[in-house]
């Protein structure tokens, strides 16, 4: 894929949550400055409520919105924005060096179903990903949702998508020595949570999926649930117990992790627009 | 064919929804209307004992106003009594605009304890707003130390708080100096100049202020309070305050929110519901705070503020005034219709559009304007919301059942307001129905399909009438019959939509798929037909109550007069599984409502008869010949059940009475062939014996065949007297007597 792995390396790693959201009115990418501007003297104004406050001037927590080209899946998809909040430590306000405190990024990898459908006025970025405190992503949240009248939604992934990612996910070639693939499962109606792990060793996985897997580059439903079910009675042949009963909370392969709750660490850049574009598809079922 | 004639029917159909539409006299606020009197016009009629709150209220004021000195607490029940009267209300309702000026002036006089004047201030909650006025006086209260200092903070704190209810500001903005002057009290300090930051503008920066807050600095220190309102002047004029101010202070000012912050949420949450129109200017201290963790997922209609999105480029411009606009008119401002008219050229919508379903000036608005963003904007909105707050699609969210019910409610006046349903509203009902209990929010879900837009059959059927119908045959007899009302406005407004169009697009060849005649005829059909079988089934299942034959046969008069009262080209019978339990009713009622859907069946079924003979024009559709047929069979079965007692030999519908001599002798009745007419009709029977008990009241045999001749003709008369109305134009229009003397030989009409 054509993403350069450095612009987009600070995206790896992180946890990230996810949420759809609706396109964006008026939205416009030459004006990202005023929107720094604007945004960051409605965190101040949210900060110290009640009190004015002046748009423009050295504020404690700095805001940057930029584009990222990088991150298209299709011509027609809207580039990808980050934003970023950073803090200057109120010691020495000059000079210091910032801290990064907050980032979220909206993006549209593919989206083509939902911008092909939408008059000029609108940005389509459906996907949402933020990483830092909630308090931080609610601010900026509502800034977005008050200016450009579009609605934010957590956007969770049910355990048939995470099935989907597992078995996508083990087809994937890794160049290194892969760490091992895991899949969560807790089980319903008990007094106490529990959690079941069932760690796979990525090359059998890969064995099993190939012989599963009856075209390459295609997969379909029925060959995710044989897959699924070939893990299922290897475990059941162990431990008798029916995994099928319980529910699937979180997949970890080497190309991301991926939660329930709709959470997201990516782990390989190569893959980042491909898991991207499942995550853009997911949104927008969402929002249609 | 008559075009118009829906308007000449005595119920026209564009009125159905008349009651919904928000009056407009009530959106108006300020000036002299008391807009407190607008949220109790919008409160529910059940909420009865309102009436009585509001009088003791006006007692319990009318008391502080003639208050004498000196009145002692405990010894005085009447003061006791009227001081608990208005605390109640207030945490309740709060206070109507006209209360304050009373409570404030005997709070703040010391005519009575300090403990009383602490309790009225305590429960100074505004309902709605609070008149200048009112603090204006206060204010000189103030000045002439009549209350103690407790008090005084008290009100300081107070009117700190509900800042942003007072009305107008100007008056109070002439007081800056008074209120400048009470800073160099030092327990005041703090509160005022709190108060001062909240009323500063620009022209009140005075280089002698600036001198005298220095002054107090240089006296008490550095003060959080004091830097807060200079660094307002040096924010304002920066050429004056030269000093250097520390760098960002936490917080300026002590929480001074006291004890009326949570009262005021409440009130406002309380009478938001209560009323369609929303306070759009309350900012700041009247937003309701977050209930749910969740940031994103509280619902909300959000207030209406301009669109901010305009900003310049022009970063000095910026500075003078913080958001520069076009010419725009600010939506804050649009108060009344007078406004929107005048501004109508360059008004502009708010920043969320979801804010306009509280607001009905800019539902008028909307109403002009055809823009596809628009409706764009509030379908996603809408859809998000309804999705994301539904209480039975999204675990955890039971508890806010209320909430979701008023907002679905508000939704559904909307659709009302603008005569439309949203397409992200038949979205939210077609995902939800299948998971829908039937129970939760029973009202609202069944109110908002009777707005599902018009759209192709195989949609409807699996997203509306499957799921529909199975929790129609599994719910409670009640619950039937409301679906059954909901789907009778369901058809009524697919019928307005339609004449409403064919009056607007009569010019325009321009149809959409399924909004062509055929199309529509086509749903249409299937509604109709849905609800025939499912009445069917449930008259079954309930044994044919009267209550449930009421809103089917309700139903049914609008199907029957849809040829002329909607212009459609289609009449669809009931089934037999709803006639004969009607005909057979044991229920005046219910056979007086069919008489009348005969009688109309008839007038639509002439008609296009009359129109399909002259042949004016080709006419694209003709009612089969079935549906002639079917009524015809009907009106045998009726005219032998009502009128010439031969009901079992003439019924000729494969589902009817039809049934041998042989076998009505094995029932052992006497005289089988009389049992049906109007005066041995189950039904009428009741009337029959009080008419004997009239027409012969030494008679105690009650001889039915008496009533005859001319007796039956003031039978008739009698019947007819007694309300029967819907008998009447049946019997004048369908039974053609050949004389009036004679009963027997009556016979049918047949079209």
């Amino acid at each position: 894929e054509n993403v350069d792995p450095q612009r987009t390396a600070f995206l790896l790693r992180k946890q990230w949550t996810l949420y759809s959201v609706t396109p964006l009115y008026r939205f416009s990418n030459a004006r990202l400055r005023d929107y720094a501007r604007l945004l960051s003297a409605f965190i101040a104004a949210e900060k110290q409520k009640g009190l004015a406050v002046e748009v423009g001037v050295e504020l404690d927590i700095k805001v940057a919105v930029s584009s990222l080209p990088d991150l298209k899946g299709s011509d027609q998809d809207q580039a990808a924005i980050l934003v970023q909040l950073s803090s200057r430590s109120p010691a020495s306000p000059k000079n210091s060096e910032e801290k990064l405190i907050w980032s979220g990024w909206f993006c549209c990898v593919s989206g083509d179903d939902l911008s092909e459908n939408v008059p000029e006025d609108f940005t389509c970025l459906p996907l949402f990903l933020a990483n830092g405190a909630e308090s931080y992503t609610s601010i900026v949240g509502n800034w977005f949702q008050k200016t450009f009248d579009c609605c934010f939604r957590r956007l969770a992934i049910s355990p048939l998508h995470l099935s989907w990612m597992a078995a996508m996910w083990t087809g994937c070639k890794v160049d290194k020595t892969a760490c091992a693939m895991e899949l969560v499962f807790s089980v319903p109606r008990l007094p106490q949570p529990l959690d079941i792990s069932y760690a796979i060793h990525p090359e059998d996985a890969k064995a099993l999926w190939d012989t599963v897997q009856k075209t390459p580059g295609e997969i379909t439903q029925e060959e995710v649930d044989v897959f699924m079910d070939c893990l299922y009675s290897h475990f059941h042949r162990h431990f008798k117990i029916h995994l099928s009963a319980t529910k699937l909370v979180k997949v970890s392969t080497a190309i991301a992790s991926a939660h329930c709750d709709g959470i997201i660490k990516f782990l390989q850049s190569q893959y980042l627009t491909g898991v991207l574009m499942l995550l853009t598809e997911l949104a927008i079922s969402r929002i249609q | 064919m008559q075009r118009r004639q829906s308007s000449k029917t005595p119920k026209q159909p564009l009125q159905v929804h008349h009651k919904n539409q928000t009056d407009l006299s009530a959106w108006r606020k300020g000036g002299r209307i008391d807009p407190e009197k607008s949220v109790q016009d919008h409160q529910s009629p059940n909420d009865q004992k309102n009436d009585s709150k509001q009088d003791s209220l006006e007692q319990a004021l009318s008391y502080f106003e003639k208050v004498q000195d000196r009145v002692s607490l405990k010894k005085n029940d009447v003061l006791q009594k009227h001081l608990t009267t208005v605390e109640t209300i207030a945490l309740q309702r709060g206070l109507p605009p006209e209360g304050f000026d009373v409570l404030l002036n005997v709070a703040l006089s010391g005519k009575l304890a300090d403990t009383v004047n602490t309790r009225l201030l305590k429960s100074l909650v505004p309902a709605s707003v609070i008149p200048e006025t009112s603090v204006v006086s206060s204010v000189s209260w103030l000045c002439v130390s009549k209350c103690s200092d407790n008090v005084q903070l008290l009100f300081l704190r107070w009117l700190i708080t509900v800042f942003d209810f007072i009305d107008h500001k100007e008056q109070l903005h002439a007081l800056y100096g008074f209120f400048f002057s009470f800073l160099q009290d030092e327990k005041m300090c703090p509160y005022v100049c709190h108060l001062l930051y909240l009323l500063t503008r620009k022209e009140s920066v005075k280089p002698f202020r600036i001198r005298r807050l220095l002054d107090l600095q240089a006296k008490m220190g550095m003060q959080p309070h004091l830097q807060a309102l200079l660094s307002l002047y040096k924010l304002f004029c920066p050429q004056l305050v030269t000093i250097n101010l520390p760098g960002k202070m936490k917080t300026y000012f002590k929480n001074s929110e006291g004890p009326w912050k949570a009262a005021i949420n409440t009130v406002r949450r309380r009478n938001q519901e209560n009323s369609p129109v929303s306070k759009p200017l309350l900012l700041g201290t009247a937003q309701p705070q977050s209930r749910k963790r969740k940031w994103n997922t509280q619902l909300i209609i959000p207030a209406s503020s301009t669109n901010k999105n305009n900003l310049e480029e022009d970063r000095e411009k910026n500075r003078v005034d913080l958001y520069s606009m076009n010419e725009s008119f600010p939506v804050e401002q649009l108060q009344t219709f007078s406004q929107l008219l005048q501004n109508i050229h360059h008004l502009e919508f708010p920043s969320q559009m979801g804010s306009v379903l509280t607001n009905p000036l800019l539902l008028h608005y909307m109403n002009c304007i055809k823009d596809e963003s628009i409706y764009l904007r509030l379908y996603y909105w809408m859809g998000q919301t309804l999705q994301e707050e539904c209480t039975w699609c999204v675990a955890d969210n039971n508890q806010y059942e209320e909430e979701f019910k008023d907002f679905l409610e508000t939704v559904y006046k909307t659709e009302c307001f603008l005569q439309e349903g949203f397409s992200s509203c038949e979205v939210f009902l077609y995902k939800s129905l299948p998971l829908w209990d039937g129970f939760c929010c029973r009202s609202q879900i069944l109110r908002l399909v009777s707005w599902i837009p018009l759209s192709s059959f195989s949609e409807m059927k699996s997203h509306l009438y499957d799921p529909l119908a199975q929790l129609f045959f599994t719910s409670s007899l009640y619950f039937k019959c409301s679906v059954l009302e909901s789907l009778k406005e369901l058809l009524q407004n697919w019928l307005n939509w339609h004449v409403i169009h064919l009056d607007s697009d009569s010019d325009s060849e321009v149809h959409s798929l399924n909004t062509t005649l055929s199309g529509l005829v086509n749903v249409v059909a299937e509604l109709i037909h849905f609800v025939g079988w499912i009445s069917t089934v449930a008259l079954r299942l309930e044994n044919n109550p009267t209550f449930l034959l009421y809103f089917i046969l309700d139903f049914y008069e609008t199907v029957c007069d849809m040829y002329l009262r909607y212009n459609l080209p289609l009449l669809i019978m009931p089934p037999a599984g709803v006639f004969y339990p009607a005909l057979l009713s044991m229920d005046s009622v219910s056979l007086n409502q069919l008489c009348y859907l005969m009688y109309r069946y008839r007038t639509n079924l002439v008609a296009a008869k009359e129109n399909e003979l002259s042949k004016k024009k080709i006419l694209q559709f003709k009612f089969s010949s079935q549906t002639y047929q079917e009524y015809n069979q009907y009106i045998i079965a009726m005219v032998g059940c009502l009128w010439t007692s031969s009901a079992f030999q003439k019924d000729v519908h494969p589902q009817g009475l039809r049934m041998d001599d042989e076998l009505l002798k094995k029932t052992t009745v006497q005289e089988f062939k009389t049992s049906f007419n109007i005066v041995y009709h189950p039904a009428m029977m009741g009337y029959a014996v009080l008419f004997l008990q009239q027409a012969w009241p030494d008679d105690t045999t009650f001889n039915f065949g008496l009533i005859k001749g001319k007796k039956w003709n003031w039978y008739l008369e009698y019947l007819y007297a007694q309300g029967l109305k819907g008998l009447k134009v049946f019997i004048e229009s369908s039974i053609n007597r050949v004389s009036q003397a004679s009963h027997s030989k009556a016979g049918n009409v047949q079209v």
